[in-house]
């Protein structure tokens, strides 16, 4: 009995751990989709929100609402800085540039968080409280359900997006041939530059609601945007709901992994799924097998 | 002159000065932060033979370097394995890895290739960290004994200097021939075009491997030298940061020059001893740099300087 | 010399070549012409490795070479150009043909990293002999350039020049003549007759129908994935179905 609810821990966490995993590989799959590129730094935006409904709430003493709206705000703003100084300038680069390039903006923007805010970590209050709650002999916070709660929210509204608005319908032409719709009139450049700020704006949200149930330091987007690209992976670094479903399957994973075999592994759980979807099955577990053209 | 004698030329300038180096040093100081160059060096060139020539990107160097010098500490602190012996069964032991790993990984192209490169960097850096009873965790593991040829102990900053020396210059002389052989020649060929490549009857795929292994194999062998100078290893030095490290050093020197690696390699570590008033900075410089050389230098400063050197003979010319 | 048999190839449901046979004669010129889409590249990706065929085999001297990879076909002495011309852009012209001598030699890391002295021997073999297929191809004087810096007609003479270098028994050249003024197209039906008498099998993929008509013995028509028509020059210049199928579309 006492094993079957810890068992009921570890899936509840994972729950919670992977629904951020699967926010930030949608950050991924949508920048991925609109350029191919995947980009390397999605993790400090993770980080950035997070860091940045700190500050607001602690320097400028902002109600929660205002500091998390900020703290979007911000991030969106230098996701789009990113876009036009650093991907923009790079007209057909090789993947090995972008990656790079990639490489080089995570660095940049870690580093200046780490110049802003020191190196010592830092917790955002949880949104409503710290009385836990029971359920089937597990213990969950309330941070728990605003985490189901939002990653859904924010989920579904992009899914309407995409398909509902002139704009996702846009991005999507792109996503689908960038030549075919810059013929019909959409500007692809813009189309890109959307993909970065909606992007980085899911990318700060998660680092949000996460804040308060793991704490946050400027270095804590290396690890969450490499697992969120992981569950980007799985599902294909496409199908919006098949990295919804590879970021709860690799969250479950590695907290029963960590639960059950080693909490000192728990990290190397998501690169060793990472490694053997990648070897076996790169295009993701979900996804949809592409014939190569020459 | 043909290339080649211009090759040798320039490689026995370079050799000349490396050696009457530490003579003009004054301190210690500066004499182990260029033994720290010669290390960086080796691994900047090792990686530059996979990234710079074959193009395709490893995010996972330090776990090499890493496990060369985990395992030479190991086998010597726990098994009284002989520092050369250890030395040399590190670099085999982790040629193989790579040699097995290799065929699955570079499979893998582009984003791809990266994602898993630094998934392995990780992986190994966890065992690392992990694994206490084998190389004490992230304390570290002391102890490991210094190399010893005949009389000679190398043991202080001068003999580590000229150890070190001497097989980052033989490194860059093997890799200079490398480069301008028929091997060197299939390698950029797939850098340029992997398609035609292999029309053209390269076998692309096993190269790739091969290239990767030697890569891997140069880098355990500076692990090895790195644990047996230092005598002190912990999981720090061998983490994602210093993989990024690593490809910024061949990124800032150009890709695919062997000298240039030795200049990114001798600015990368320099960088921080400057920068040491400014404590902290340098993350942000490498990350700086990285963007800002991609975009305007994208031959690193060996093609930079290239290219200034042309301009200016075609003004001459002119 | 290479025969395709029966090759049938689909992509996503979509018929590109269906039922494709035919032989090409040892030492002859043969070309392969049609409309727009009518499967000419595809059949080119096909019998040089680059994709696999659905059903069907390639045989290249009485060898079933299907589905074997293009580096293995290289060494087999069968070699490609590109539409597009595919040069390695960041080497140097003569560095390029050097590259075409790949398969004629055989040194491996070791011995070119230490440099041993049969590897030095073999470069010097490499050099001499790539310069004398720039010489035959008759740009000795663009060596030292950087591939990428060519104007288009130079580099596809380079890419005959490295693919001659690897001294193939048959070469197979997807459009040689798109993107030629009319001049380069003539020195370029010059050096295929030239390359022809040296005993090599020459495969056209080709759209200059004039190039086609001049330098081929025998010419294979396709239209839609089929195969229309096969026969001499004279022959298919006067095929009726070959009028209609290059009227009919356009």
């Amino acid at each position: 009995m006492e094993n079957s609810d810890q068992i009921i821990q570890y899936l509840l966490s994972g729950l919670s751990n992977g629904s951020i995993y699967a926010l930030i590989g949608f950050g991924f799959a949508i920048i991925y989709n609109a350029t191919g590129i995947i980009n390397f730094a999605q993790g400090e935006f993770v980080m950035l929100g997070g860091m940045l409904t700190i500050f607001f709430l602690n320097v400028f003493r902002l109600p929660l609402i205002t500091a998390i709206a900020l703290a979007v705000g911000v991030s969106t703003a230098i996701g789009i800085v990113f876009e036009r100084l650093a991907i923009r300038p790079l007209k057909n680069a090789s993947p090995l540039s972008l990656v790079i390039i990639t490489i080089g903006a995570s660095i940049l923007i870690r580093g200046a968080a780490m110049l802003v805010w020191g190196k010592d970590t830092h917790a955002l209050p949880p949104f409503s409280g710290n009385d836990p709650l029971y359920l089937m002999g597990a213990t969950m916070l309330p941070q728990n359900l605003w985490i189901f709660a939002l990653t859904a929210v924010i989920i579904i509204a992009s899914k309407l997006f995409f398909h509902y608005t002139i704009f996702g319908k846009a991005m999507r032409a792109c996503a689908f041939n960038s030549q075919a719709a810059s013929l019909v009139g959409i500007s692809v450049k813009t189309m890109v530059l959307l993909s970065f700020m909606i992007s980085s704006a899911i990318g700060s949200l998660a680092g949000i609601i996460i804040a308060p149930l793991t704490m946050t330091s400027y270095d804590m987007g290396i690890m969450l945007g490499l697992k969120g690209f992981c569950a980007a992976i799985i599902g294909g670094m496409s199908s919006g709901l098949g990295t919804v479903i590879g970021g709860l399957l690799l969250g479950i994973l590695e907290s029963l992994g960590a639960g059950l075999i080693s909490s000192g592994y728990k990290d190397a759980i998501a690169f060793i799924i990472l490694l053997i979807i990648l070897f076996l099955r790169p295009e993701g577990v979900f996804g949809k097998k592409e014939t190569e053209r020459v | 002159m043909t290339k080649s004698q211009r090759d040798i030329i320039i490689f026995t300038a370079f050799g000349l000065a490396v050696m009457i180096t530490p003579l003009l040093l004054r301190g210690n100081y500066l004499l182990n932060v260029f033994v720290f160059i010669g290390i960086n060096t080796m691994l900047a060139v090792a990686l530059n033979l996979l990234l710079g020539f074959a193009g395709q990107i490893s995010l996972g160097h330090a776990a090499f370097f890493g496990l060369g010098a985990y395992i030479s500490g190991i086998l010597t602190t726990r098994y009284a394995f002989d520092p050369w012996m250890a030395m040399v069964a590190a670099a085999l032991c982790v040629g193989v890895i790579a040699f097995i790993i290799g065929f699955p990984i570079l499979k893998l192209k582009g984003h791809y290739l990266a994602m898993a490169t630094l998934g392995f960097g990780i992986i190994v850096y966890i065992i690392f960290n992990e694994t206490v009873d084998w190389t004490g965790g992230p304390s570290g593991m002391s102890g490991i004994p210094n190399l010893s040829l005949g009389p000679i102990i190398f043991d202080s900053y001068m003999t580590n200097y000229y150890l070190i020396w001497v097989f980052t210059l033989l490194t860059m002389l093997l890799s200079v021939n490398l480069a301008n052989s028929r091997i060197g020649r299939a390698l950029r060929a797939i850098h340029d075009s992997e398609v035609a490549a292999r029309v053209m009857g390269v076998n692309v795929r096993l190269l790739k491997v091969q290239i990767f292994t030697v890569s891997a194999l140069i880098s355990a062998l500076a692990g090895s030298l790195y644990a047996h100078t230092m005598t002190f290893i912990a999981p720090a030095s061998f983490g994602f940061n210093f993989s990024v490290e690593l490809v910024t050093m061949v990124i800032i020197g150009g890709l695919g020059s062997i000298y240039g690696s030795f200049l990114g390699a001798a600015i990368l570590t320099l960088l921080p001893e400057f920068l040491r008033v400014f404590h902290d900075f340098d993350i942000v410089i490498y990350g700086l740099l990285l963007i800002v050389m991609t975009i305007f230098m994208p031959g690193g400063l060996i093609g930079g300087f290239e290219a200034l050197a042309a301009a200016i003979n075609r003004r001459k010319e002119a | 010399m290479l025969s395709l048999q029966r090759i049938t190839k689909t992509f996503g449901g979509v018929t590109a070549l269906e039922d494709i046979s035919f032989n090409v004669e040892s030492g002859a010129i043969t070309g392969v012409i049609g409309p727009n889409g009518a499967g000419k590249t595809t059949l080119f990706n096909i019998a040089t490795g680059l994709y696999s065929q659905d059903t069907g085999d390639v045989y290249l001297g009485g060898q079933n070479i299907s589905r074997l990879p293009p580096e293995r076909l290289a060494r087999l002495g069968m070699i490609r150009t590109f539409q597009n011309v595919e040069l390695f852009g960041q080497m140097t012209v003569l560095e390029n043909v050097m590259v075409g001598l790949h398969t004629k030699s055989k040194s491996g890391i070791f011995s070119c990293a230490f440099k041993l002295p049969g590897q030095i021997r073999e470069e010097k073999t490499i050099h001499r002999r790539a310069l004398k297929w720039l010489e035959y191809t008759g740009i000795t004087d663009l060596a030292g350039m950087t591939a990428g810096s060519l104007p288009f007609g130079k580099g596809r003479l380079l890419e005959i020049a490295r693919a001659l270098a690897s001294e193939p028994r048959i070469i197979l050249m997807d459009e040689p003549a798109a993107g030629l003024n009319s001049r380069e197209t003539m020195g370029l039906a010059g050096l295929i007759k030239k390359i022809r008498t040296s005993g090599i099998t020459i495969v056209l993929v080709e759209h200059d129908m004039e190039l086609v008509m001049d330098v081929c013995d025998t010419v294979v028509v396709l239209n839609l994935g089929h195969k229309l028509a096969e026969g001499t020059p004279r022959d298919i210049q006067e095929n009726p179905e070959v009028i209609a199928a290059y009227l009919g579309d356009g």
